[in-house]
C-alpha cells in the first residue's frame, strides 16, 4: 500500500519535472530561434498584424472601461477624504502599474493566445509539423520564433495604448460626467507618475509577452490525440497563461517597488 | 537505406522490435500489414521523424541519429514524404504549398519557382487548380498535391504513408498510375505503405510485411505471394480465417 502510495507520487513528480524540463528546453529554442539569423521579418509582421492589430479593439474597449469605472470608483472614495482631486494620479498610477499590463495580458491570452495554441495544435494533429520537419525546416524556427518575437513587440504597444485610452475614459467620466476640473485631473497626474512606473509597467509587458507566447505555442505545440486534444490545449494555454500572468505579476510587483 | 536493429516503445508497447531491413536503391518497395502492425512507426524512422529506442537508421551507411539537427535537416532534402492526410498546409493555396520547399529550402528567384511548380502540377493534372486552398480539395487532389510537394525538390527518396487509402478505385488507380509514371521518369526509391493487396504485387519490386512490431517476410513480390507464413498467407488472401482472429 504505502509502497504503491510512494509509487504514484514519485511519478507525478517525475512527469512534472519532465514536463517542466521539456518547457524550458522548447523556450531556450524558441529564443535562439528567434535572436540567430537568418530572420523571418515577412512572418513576424504577418503575426504582429495578428497580435497587435486585431487585438486593438477589444483592448480599446477594455481600456475605456477599465479607465471609466477605476475613475468612477475613485472619485467617490477620494471624496470621502477629500481628495478627489487626486482622481488623475489615481487613474494614471493604477493603470500604468498594474491593470494595464495585467489586463492587456489577459485579453490577449484570451484572443490571440487561445487561436494561437489551437493553430498549432491542428497543425500537430494534421501533420503539418512533421511535414515541415520532413523538408527540413525547423518549425520551432517556422511557427514559434516569429510568434514570440511579434508578442513582444505588440503586447508592450498595446499596454500603452491601453495605458493612454483609459487615462482618456477616466478623464471623460472623472471630467466630463462629474465635474472635475481637467487641469487638476492632468496636473496631478503629471507630478505622481515618474518614469520609473512607465519603465516598470514595460518590464512587466515584457515578461507577460513571453510568457504567454511560450505557454501558449508550448500547448499547441505538444498537442496530443485529435480535435479533443486540441480543444484541451487550448483551454489549458488560456488558464496556465492567465494564472501565470497574475502570479508574475505579484512577483515582478515585489521585485520593482 | 538499411535498418539495423531498430526497437521502439510508444506508450508502454512495443511497437518495433528489432527491425532489419535494407531498402533497395531505385526501386519501389511495398510495406505491408495489419493496422497497427508499427508500419507508419518504421516509415517515421526512416526519415528521422521518431528515433529508435536501441538501433540504427542508416542512410549511405550514416546514422540518422548521430548527425547533428543541422546534418538532419540537410539530410532530409534528400527525402520526400507524402502523408495518410496529405498534411497540406492549410492557410497555403495548392500553389504555395507546392512552391514552400523551394521558398525555404532553395534560392531560386520567382521565375523558376513558378517555372517549377506549374510544370510539377502540371504533371500530377492540377494545374488549373493552383489558386485553390486545401478546404476547396477532394481527397485525391488533396493527394496529388501532396505528391507535387513531395517531388518538388527532386528528392532521392520518396516516403507514402497509405498514399491511396479512403480513395475510390478509379482515383487509387489514378494515383497509383501516377506513382508509376513518376518512379519512370525519374528512378526515385520509393518506400509505400499500401493496403492495396494484391494490386501492388503488379507494381511494386519488393515487398515488406511487418507484424507485430517485427518483419516477417521481405523479399520479391513473387516471393511473398507465394511465401508459406500462415500469417503472409492470411494477409495476401485477405482470409478472415488463419492466425489473425480479428472477431
Amino acid at each position: 500500500m504505502l509502497f504503491r502510495v510512494a509509487e504514484g507520487v514519485g511519478g507525478k513528480v517525475l512527469g512534472a519535472t519532465r514536463s517542466l524540463g521539456r518547457m524550458g528546453i522548447f523556450l531556450a529554442a524558441a529564443v535562439w530561434n528567434a535572436v540567430v539569423p537568418p530572420y523571418r521579418g515577412r512572418d513576424i509582421l504577418k503575426q504582429i498584424h495578428f497580435f497587435g492589430v486585431k487585438s486593438l479593439f477589444v483592448i480599446v474597449l477594455t481600456a475605456a472601461f477599465t479607465g471609466m469605472v477605476l475613475s468612477l470608483q475613485g472619485y467617490y472614495t477620494l471624496r470621502k477624504f477629500g481628495s478627489e482631486g487626486l482622481l488623475g494620479a489615481a487613474v494614471a498610477l493604477s493603470l500604468i502599474r498594474e491593470l494595464g499590463p495585467v489586463l492587456t495580458a489577459l485579453m490577449v491570452t484570451g484572443r490571440a493566445g487561445s487561436a494561437l495554441a489551437a493553430e498549432i495544435g491542428i497543425m500537430r494533429i494534421g501533420e503539418q509539423i512533421d511535414s515541415l520537419e520532413t523538408m527540413g525546416v525547423d518549425p520551432v524556427r517556422f511557427l514559434v520564433a516569429p510568434r514570440m518575437v511579434a508578442a513582444l513587440v505588440s503586447i508592450p504597444l498595446l499596454t500603452a495604448i491601453f495605458d493612454v485610452v483609459g487615462i482618456y475614459g477616466g478623464y471623460l467620466v472623472g471630467v466630463k460626467l462629474l465635474g472635475l476640473d481637467a487641469g487638476h485631473y492632468f496636473g496631478h497626474m503629471k507630478t505622481s507618475v515618474e518614469s520609473a512606473d512607465v519603465v516598470n509597467g514595460v518590464w512587466k509587458s515584457l515578461a507577460f509577452s513571453l510568457l504567454i507566447a511560450w505557454v501558449c505555442t508550448f500547448k499547441g505545440f505538444f498537442t496530443e490525440r485529435g480535435a479533443e486534444g486540441v480543444s484541451r490545449a487550448t483551454t489549458s494555454a488560456v488558464v496556465i497563461s492567465s494564472v501565470l500572468v497574475l502570479i508574475g505579476d505579484y512577483i515582478l510587483t515585489s521585485v520593482l517597488l | 537505406m538499411r535498418l539495423v536493429g531498430v526497437d521502439k516503445i510508444l506508450d508502454g508497447k512495443k511497437v518495433l522490435d528489432n527491425i532489419d531491413l535494407d531498402i533497395p536503391r531505385k526501386r519501389i518497395t511495398a510495406i505491408i500489414g495489419l493496422s497497427g502492425a508499427g508500419k507508419s512507426v518504421l516509415l517515421k524512422h526512416m526519415i528521422g521523424l521518431l528515433q529508435p529506442d536501441r538501433g540504427q537508421v542508416l542512410l549511405d551507411g550514416v546514422d540518422l541519429f548521430h548527425l547533428s539537427r543541422k546534418g538532419l535537416y540537410e539530410t532530409r532534402r534528400r527525402f520526400g514524404m507524402l502523408f495518410q492526410s496529405g498534411a497540406l498546409f492549410d492557410s497555403l493555396d495548392v500553389f504555395e504549398n507546392v512552391a514552400f520547399p523551394l521558398r525555404e529550402k532553395t534560392m531560386l528567384g520567382e521565375p523558376q519557382i513558378r517555372e517549377r511548380v506549374h510544370v510539377i502540377l502540371r504533371k500530377v493534372g492540377l494545374e488549373e487548380a493552383g489558386e485553390k486552398f486545401p478546404d476547396e480539395l477532394s481527397g485525391g487532389m488533396v493527394r496529388r498535391v501532396a505528391l507535387a510537394r513531395a517531388m518538388v525538390m527532386e528528392p532521392e527518396i520518396i516516403l507514402f504513408d497509405e498514399p491511396t487509402t479512403g480513395l475510390d478505385p478509379i482515383i487509387r488507380n489514378s494515383i497509383l498510375n501516377l506513382i508509376c509514371r513518376m518512379f519512370q521518369d525519374h528512378k526515385f526509391t520509393m518506400v509505400m505503405i499500401s493496403h492495396d493487396i494484391p494490386d501492388i504485387f503488379h507494381w511494386c519490386h519488393h515487398v515488406v510485411v511487418v507484424h507485430g512490431g517485427k518483419v516477417i517476410e521481405a523479399g520479391p513480390p513473387e516471393d511473398v505471394r507465394n511465401s508459406v507464413n500462415p500469417f503472409v498467407r492470411q494477409l495476401v488472401q485477405g482470409d478472415i480465417h488463419g492466425p489473425v482472429q480479428l472477431m
